[in-house]
């Protein structure tokens, strides 16, 4: 099987690429268009911020990459974000293939933000495993998708939010399963390794 | 529920783990590759790593241990020590860093902080404090502990959560090494004052004191070295004896 990374100036890429190695995936890290069209299966990652990245993608022209691939897509943390309509982090237009706008956590006395650590999953469906109900996944953001009817896997900080969503060949996951011990190894490889 | 977060912490000289005490007498604790992948097998949330060497010449002998430890763990983890500028940043982040601390540069050139944050989003960046309380004031100091400065601890805190720190470690310099507990009052008082996660750093010697850095000085985080790499306590019974105390872990 022939695995992208979609190479650009986001952090983590290097975590993704060690994390499917230890799990002995062979893969590329790109930023070549074709290449990213004739992968079997597309990983966009991200750690970041949101108005630079998309500046980024769209002087690449790997945005319209994006949207118009047909394979399986899993976008991580701020990929996943960035899969959405729209951005409150720095006011940012963003790839729309969720329609639906990021938030910002709101902090209070207790509820700091970014919401950094290992959280549960407290809902589960469709492609999220019903074995990683209430597992612990790291999470490391301050925006946040609401929960909608392409959730997947919800998680609770100050409210519930999506953890997890899927439409037609985009998925996405809050939590970095690169860094979940693991549970995140268990979600990489059902990704990976199903025929979805 | 988020949980509160075990840390140990590999303070790394020319390729090794040593730990001191007040900040001197180093000893060896260990090849760090190795150490880092026991914690992650015994359940540690995240590792830190803290280059106290930092000079020029280590900077690969760094890189090519951030890249070593990355390729093994599947935790996250933070490098520290050395760090002046973007250009240094990068090729720990190519090694696989998921995040930096920051301390002596920061406090040197605070511009810095923005900076790093706007390139590569809040959560990426740690500020290290340093403090220790000089005339009743809790002073930072930088350099491995080596130099005081004009800031205070509360102050400083803050400007640097403005300025876009994703988190703090808070190191009391008059614990670290003693085994004698957290600074619970300065940690208790950073929370209060801060809505980004703070880590209790300095003193841990007995489960009792990370019960107290979480329940009375409602730390994020806790942060321990030498306690963990000479064997005085296994990340797994400390995180049962937490749970035990109503303190949410993961297990």
């Amino acid at each position: 099987m022939n695995i992208a990374i979609i190479k650009y100036n986001a952090g983590n890429i290097r975590s993704v690429a060690f994390a499917l190695e230890r799990l002995g995936l062979s893969h590329s890290t790109t930023d070549d268009p074709e290449e990213i069209q004739y992968a079997d299966k597309v990983i966009f990652p991200g750690v970041g911020e949101a108005r630079s990245t998309m500046e980024y993608l769209r002087y690449k022209k790997l945005d319209k990459v994006i949207v118009t691939l047909k394979q399986p897509v899993l976008g991580i943390c701020l990929g996943m974000q960035l899969l959405c309509q729209h951005s409150e982090e720095n006011n940012t237009p963003c790839l729309g293939l969720f329609d639906e706008t990021v938030k910002k956590f709101t902090p209070s006395s207790s509820y700091k933000v970014p919401h950094t650590g290992w959280n549960s999953l407290v809902s589960v469906n469709d492609w999220i495993d019903p074995s990683c109900l209430n597992q612990f996944f790291y999470f490391v953001h301050s925006y946040y998708v609401p929960v909608n009817p392409f959730t997947s896997a919800t998680t609770e900080y100050t409210i519930p939010f999506s953890a997890a969503m899927k439409k037609n060949n985009f998925y996405a996951v809050q939590f970095h399963p690169e860094k979940s011990a693991e549970t995140g190894e268990k979600i990489l490889m059902s990704f990976l390794t199903s025929s979805l | 529920m988020l949980t509160r977060r075990i840390i140990p912490c590999l303070d790394i000289k020319d390729g090794r783990t040593v730990k001191g005490v007040n900040f001197v007498q180093l000893r060896d604790a260990g090849d760090p590759v190795e150490l880092a992948a026991t914690y992650a097998n015994q359940g540690a949330d995240e590792l830190v790593f803290l280059d106290i060497s930092a000079t020029t010449e280590n900077r690969k002998t760094l890189t090519e241990l951030v890249k070593k430890v990355a390729a093994r763990i599947n935790i996250p983890f933070t490098v520290g020590g050395g760090i002046s500028s973007i250009k240094d940043v990068t090729p720990l982040l190519e090694a696989g860093a998921d995040k930096v601390s920051l301390n002596s540069s920061a406090v040197k050139n605070p511009e810095l902080i923005d900076e790093l944050a706007k390139e590569f989003g809040s959560q990426f960046v740690v500020l290290a404090l340093d403090a220790r309380k000089i005339d009743n004031q809790w002073i930072i100091h930088t350099h491995g502990g080596r130099y005081a400065t004009e800031k205070k601890l509360f102050s400083w805190a803050k400007d640097v959560q403005n300025r876009g720190a994703g988190e703090i470690l808070f190191t009391s310099m008059d614990h670290d090494g003693t085994q004698s507990g957290f600074a619970i009052d300065p940690l208790q008082k950073l929370n209060q004052l801060l809505s980004i996660p703070v880590i209790a750093s300095g003193g841990a010697g007995h489960p009792v004191h990370f019960a107290d850095a979480f329940l009375t000085g409602k730390a994020d985080a806790a942060l321990a070295a030498s306690v963990f790499h000479f064997g005085e306590i296994r990340i797994p019974e400390l995180k049962l004896f937490l749970k035990t105390n109503q303190i949410p872990v993961r297990l």
